[in-house]
C-alpha cells in the first residue's frame, strides 16, 4: 500500500510542474505590459509598469521569466484580478466557499439517487424501471447545462417566482454583511444555523435549489450509467450464483455480496466527479449569477483578466491532481488486487 | 448465432478456414437491433441533410432582415417566426446546424487523428516516449478546460477554424489513453510477430496491423465528441466567445434569445431543442456503437 501510494506522489510533482509550464506558455502569448498583471498585488503599482517589467525580467528569455513567475507563485503573489478588484489569492478565498457549499449540496442528492437508480435498474434489468432510468441516464447526460439551466430560471423565477438567481436577497446579504453574523465555515447555510438565524438559512436555501437541480441532473445521469454497468457486471458473477443458491434472500444478496463490489468504480470516480462539480460550476453559476469561483473565472476569462484565469487554472489544476490522488489511494483502498500489484 | 453458419454447407468448406462473418458484419448485426441509436442515427442524417440542403429550403437568406416584422410569433410566412431583427429564425436554424455540426464533426476528426497518433506512439514504441507523452495526456486532463478554452476562443476570433483547434486541444485525450491501451494489448500479440519477421518497418505495423485493430474505441470515442463538440462550442457561444454572429450557430442564437427570454421566449426554445437532440442523438449513436463493436469498452 505505502509503495502504491509513494509511486503515485511521485508522478505529482510532474503533474503539477507540466501544468504550470504549459499556463505560462499560453501567458507567453501576451505582450509583457499585460504580464505585468501576474506580478502586482495593487493596481496602483501598474503605473510604474516600467519597473515591473524590469524588476521581473519580462522582457528575458523564456525560462528565467518562468522562473520569476514560480517563485512569485510560491510566495503567494498570484497577481491582481482586475474582475474581482483584489489579488487573485484573496479572490479565490472569498468565492471558493460559495462554489464549495454548491458543489456539496449537489454531490450528496447526487450520490444517494445515483446510486440507488442505478442499482435498480440493474436489478430489473430490461423491465419498464431499467427503461426508464436508461432514458433518464442518457438524456440527462445529453442535456445542456445552460438550456437546463435556462429552463429552470424562467420556469421557477420567472414564472412561479420561487427561486431567485444571485446569492442571497438584499435584506439577507445586509445582515450577513455586517458585524453581528459571525461566519464559522464559510459555507453560509451552515452559519446562519449556528448563528441562529433561520431566515438566512431559509434565504440562502432558496438561492441555492435551482443551481442544485441544474448541477444535479448531469451527474446523477452520469453516475447512473456507471452504477447499471458495473452492477450488472457483478450480478453476472460465479460469487453471486453461489450466494444464492445457498439460498440467501434476495435483498442480502444485492445489498450485501453484489452491491459491496459493484460500488468500487463509482467509489473511486466520486473524488473525480466532486473535483469536477467544483470545475464544472462555470455555466450554472454564470447562469443563476450565483457569486461563486465559476463565475469569476468566465468573467475574468471574457475580460481578458490573465491573472485571474491563469490563477483559476492553477488552483483547479492541483485540486484535480489531488483528486486523483484520492481516487487512486480509495481504489486501492477497497480493491486489495490493486494494493498488491 | 448458429443460424449464419447454416447457409455453407459444412464439407463445402476445406479444413482450416474460418467460416462465418467479418467482426464488421457482426457488429452491424448486433448494431442492427439497438433499436435506439438507429433512430440516433435517422435524426442525424435528417438534421445533416437539412443543413447541407438548407439553401433549397427556405425562400429567406440567413442574412435578410425583416424590421418590419420583429420578434413575430410563429406564423405561416415564418414558420418558426423572427428574431429581434427579423430574421427568419427557421432559416437561421437551418444555416446554424450548418456551422454547428461542421464544428462538431470536424472537432471529432481532428481529436480523433491526434488522439490516436499519440496514443498509437505511446503504446507501440513504450518507454521514455509512452511516459513523456501520458505524462502530457495527464497534465491537459489536469487543466480545467473553460476559462482556459475561453481565452483561446477570444484569441482565435470566433472563426470556425479556430474553434475546431481549441475544441480539438482539449479534446484528443480521452482517445490518446483508448488507442495506447488497445496497442499495448495488440503489440505482442502473434500477427505483429509475424510481420515483423516478414520484414515490415515499424510504420507499416503500425499502420497497417495495429491501428486498424485499435478502430473501435476511436469510433465509439469519435462519435461521442461530435455531441460533446457541439456542446461545448454551444457553450462558447453561450458565454458571447464562440461562432461570431452575423454567422449563425445553435449556440449564438441561444446567446442573443437570452435577451428575449421574457418577451419572446419561443426564440430559445428552437435552438436550445436543437443542441440537446443532437447531443442526445449522439450520444445514443455512440452507446449503440459501443455495444456492437466492444461491450466491455469503458468510454
Amino acid at each position: 500500500m505505502t509503495a502504491y501510494i509513494a509511486r503515485r506522489l511521485v508522478l505529482l510533482p510532474i503533474v503539477a510542474f507540466g501544468v504550470t509550464l504549459l499556463i505560462f506558455i499560453l501567458l507567453q502569448l501576451l505582450s509583457p505590459t499585460m504580464r505585468a498583471a501576474l506580478f502586482v498585488t495593487d493596481p496602483r503599482q501598474l503605473q510604474a509598469l516600467h519597473e515591473i517589467i524590469k524588476t521581473y525580467q519580462l522582457d528575458a528569455p523564456f525560462y528565467i521569466q518562468y522562473w520569476n513567475w514560480m517563485k512569485a507563485v510560491f510566495t503567494g503573489n498570484w497577481g491582481w484580478s482586475e474582475t474581482a478588484r483584489m489579488p487573485v489569492l484573496q479572490a479565490i478565498k472569498s468565492f471558493f466557499p460559495n462554489t464549495f457549499e454548491l458543489a456539496l449540496l449537489s454531490f450528496i442528492p447526487i450520490l444517494l439517487v445515483g446510486i440507488w437508480l442505478g442499482t435498480l435498474s440493474a436489478v430489473h434489468r430490461d423491465r419498464i424501471i431499467d427503461h426508464l432510468s436508461r432514458f433518464f441516464g442518457i438524456s440527462g447526460y445529453s442535456l445542456p447545462t445552460f438550456i437546463w439551466g435556462l429552463f429552470l430560471l424562467m420556469l421557477f423565477y420567472g414564472h412561479f417566482r420561487w427561486f431567485p438567481p444571485g446569492r442571497l436577497s438584499l435584506e439577507a446579504s445586509l445582515y450577513v454583511n455586517s458585524p453581528e453574523f459571525r461566519r464559522f465555515t464559510g459555507l453560509l447555510t451552515v452559519d446562519a444555523l449556528l448563528n441562529g438565524e433561520f431566515w438566512i438559512f431559509v434565504d440562502a436555501l432558496r438561492h441555492l435549489a435551482l443551481p442544485v437541480l441544474t448541477l444535479t441532473v448531469h451527474d446523477t445521469a452520469l453516475l447512473v450509467r456507471i452504477t447499471r454497468s458495473s452492477m450488472l457486471e457483478v450480478l453476472r458473477q460465479d460469487y453471486v450464483r453461489t450466494a444464492r443458491s445457498k439460498g440467501l434472500a434476495e435483498p442480502v444478496v444485492i445489498n450485501k455480496h453484489a452491491r459491496k463490489n459493484a460500488l468500487i468504480p463509482v467509489i473511486t470516480l466520486s473524488s473525480l466527479l466532486f473535483v469536477g462539480l467544483l470545475g464544472g460550476v462555470v455555466i450554472t453559476e454564470t447562469v443563476f449569477e450565483y457569486p461563486g469561483i465559476g463565475r469569476w473565472g468566465a468573467a475574468a476569462a471574457l475580460h481578458l483578466d490573465i491573472p485571474a484565469v491563469a490563477g483559476f487554472a492553477l488552483f483547479f489544476a492541483t485540486l484535480t491532481v489531488f483528486g486523483n490522488l484520492v481516487a487512486d489511494i480509495l481504489y486501492a483502498y477497497v480493491d486489495p488486487r490493486i494494493r498488491l500489484r | 448465432m448458429a443460424r449464419n453458419a447454416v447457409a455453407i454447407p459444412e464439407r463445402a468448406v476445406p479444413a482450416g478456414v474460418a467460416v462465418g462473418q467479418s467482426y464488421w458484419q457482426i457488429a452491424w448485426r448486433r448494431f442492427k437491433h439497438h433499436r435506439v441509436a438507429l433512430l440516433g442515427g435517422a435524426v442525424i442524417l435528417l438534421f445533416l441533410l437539412l443543413a447541407i440542403f438548407a439553401p433549397y429550403l427556405t425562400p429567406y437568406s440567413f442574412e435578410q432582415i425583416d424590421l418590419l416584422n420583429r420578434k413575430a410569433p410563429p406564423s405561416l410566412k415564418h414558420l418558426l417566426g423572427t428574431d429581434d431583427l427579423g430574421h427568419d429564425v427557421l432559416t437561421r436554424l437551418l444555416y446554424a446546424g450548418r456551422i454547428s455540426l461542421t464544428v462538431g464533426f470536424s472537432a471529432a476528426l481532428t481529436s480523433a487523428f491526434f488522439g490516436t497518433l499519440i496514443g498509437g506512439l505511446a503504446g507501440f514504441y513504450g518507454r521514455w516516449l509512452d511516459n513523456v507523452l501520458m505524462r502530457i495526456t495527464d497534465i491537459m486532463l489536469s487543466i480545467p478546460d473553460l476559462p482556459v478554452i475561453i481565452i483561446l476562443a477570444r484569441y482565435m476570433g470566433g472563426s470556425v477554424v479556430g474553434i475546431v483547434f481549441v475544441l480539438t486541444l482539449f479534446a484528443w485525450m480521452g482517445t490518446a489513453r483508448l488507442v495506447r491501451g488497445e496497442i499495448l494489448k495488440l503489440r505482442n500479440q502473434d500477427f505483429t510477430e509475424a510481420a515483423r519477421a516478414m520484414g515490415a518497418s515499424d510504420v507499416r505495423i503500425l499502420v497497417r496491423h495495429l491501428i486498424p485493430n485499435a478502430l473501435a474505441p476511436v469510433i465509439v470515442a469519435a462519435t461521442l465528441t461530435v455531441g460533446s463538440a457541439i456542446l461545448l462550442e454551444a457553450a462558447l457561444s453561450f458565454l458571447g466567445v464562440g461562432i461570431q454572429p452575423p454567422t449563425p450557430s445553435w449556440g449564438n442564437m441561444l446567446q442573443n434569445a437570452q435577451d428575449f427570454i421574457w418577451t419572446a421566449p419561443w426564440l430559445a426554445v428552437w435552438p436550445g431543442a436543437m443542441i440537446f437532440l443532437t447531443v442526445l442523438c449522439f450520444n445514443f449513436l455512440g452507446d449503440g456503437l459501443r455495444d456492437a463493436l466492444d461491450p466491455r469498452l469503458k468510454v
